[in-house]
């Protein structure tokens, strides 16, 4: 009974080790496109004053790359009350309120200190490749941390190959390698388009998203897109099952 | 470093936490209810459509439908290729292959 029980145990580890390493290699793609965001963030970092350490330190510590480069350009047109950057990071990241909320009812059946280490590492690209994982096979809280090690390392390091290599290289966003990104997520929408109502979703969530992206400031238009598609998403499946 | 830096980059930290695990510890104290998960189910799918659509669309953050749009070309090409496929590998090998000829050419 007792060796039963060591086995499963064991195997079960194996298991996990296998989804963690699934999860590293699930971000190769995405980190084409981080790396180079990466470096450019080291780069803009000094550009705007502040040291490498400093740079590097907001990597580290902050992990969530459009508001980094918001607040560097912020501190570079001379701007360091923390009181506006805090707030202006918030209303960068409020989206991730709506990915925690996503990823809530598989998280909290997790230990603390995972709920806390995952959260910390969320960012849009852990969220994606995450969430399509689970939609195949379900939620693997050990995929779910190779992958954001995984984007969470590469982006601290690419930081920090930015404010080293720095001077010696030119503006690497101009290299294209930032499509990675949205070729990889085109990858992962096309299965969730099966039935009528998530086609309609993503119809929906990208004419806002373009409206949202015209006419309102930062990163609202993902908040915008995200909770009218999903609202529109709700209603009609409320409808679906009164119709049946 | 410098003390203000520091300062900016706590209190940065500090509510980009707030922002991620919110919604978690909400979570934690009281069950979800159930329109509140068939609201959530469509996240993933309007989110990766708000991921994809502007940076085909507006790559330098002003719309660009016409043929200098390299990210909106590749992007399209890319999309016939994920759909057909399914196959992360080969779209992203032919998407940013696309990406780099048409950088070349143009």
């Amino acid at each position: 009974m007792e060796y039963e029980q060591a086995t499963l145990q064991a195997s079960k580890t194996k298991i996990d080790h296998q989804e963690f390493y699934q999860g590293i290699i699930a971000t190769g793609p995405i980190l084409l496109g981080i790396i180079p965001f990466g470096i450019t963030c080291g780069i803009m970092g000094l550009t705007a004053g502040l040291t490498q350490v400093e740079t590097v330190f907001m990597s580290l510590l902050v992990f969530a790359g459009a508001s980094q480069f918001v607040a560097i350009t912020m501190i570079a047109g001379g701007i360091t009350s923390w009181i506006v950057l805090a707030m202006t990071t918030l209303l960068v990241n409020l989206r991730h309120l709506l990915m925690g909320a996503s990823l809530a009812q598989y998280m909290i059946k997790q230990t603390l200190p995972k709920q806390l280490l995952l959260s910390f590492l969320l960012t849009d690209e852990a969220y994606a490749v995450t969430t399509s994982r689970i939609y195949q096979k379900g939620y693997s809280a050990a995929y779910h941390l190779g992958v954001s090690l995984s984007l969470y390392f590469s982006w601290v390091l690419s930081t920090l190959a930015g404010v080293l290599a720095g001077s010696y290289i030119s503006d690497p966003m101009s290299w294209g390698l930032d499509f990675a990104m949205p070729a990889t997520f085109l990858v992962l929408l096309f299965p969730r388009l099966k039935c009528r109502i998530s086609i309609i979703v993503c119809i929906v969530s990208a004419l806002l998203a373009v409206a949202g992206s015209i006419w309102l400031p930062g990163k609202w238009y993902m908040i915008t897109a995200c909770v009218g598609a999903t609202l529109i998403g709700g209603l009609l499946e409320g409808v679906q099952k009164y119709e049946k | 470093m410098r003390s203000d830096i520091l300062v900016i980059i706590f209190s940065m930290a500090i509510v980009t936490f707030a922002t991620r695990f919110g919604c978690v510890a909400l979570f934690r104290q009281t069950k979800m209810p159930v329109w509140l998960e068939r609201w959530l189910r469509h996240i993933p799918t309007a989110i990766l459509t708000a991921l994809i659509i502007p940076a085909l669309i507006l790559p330098k953050g002003q719309v660009d439908i016409t043929l200098h749009n390299h990210y909106l070309l590749a992007g399209i090409l890319t999309a016939i290729v994920a759909y057909k496929s399914r196959n992360i590998v080969s779209t992203i090998v032919l998407g940013m292959g696309t990406m780099i000829i048409l950088r070349l050419i143009d």
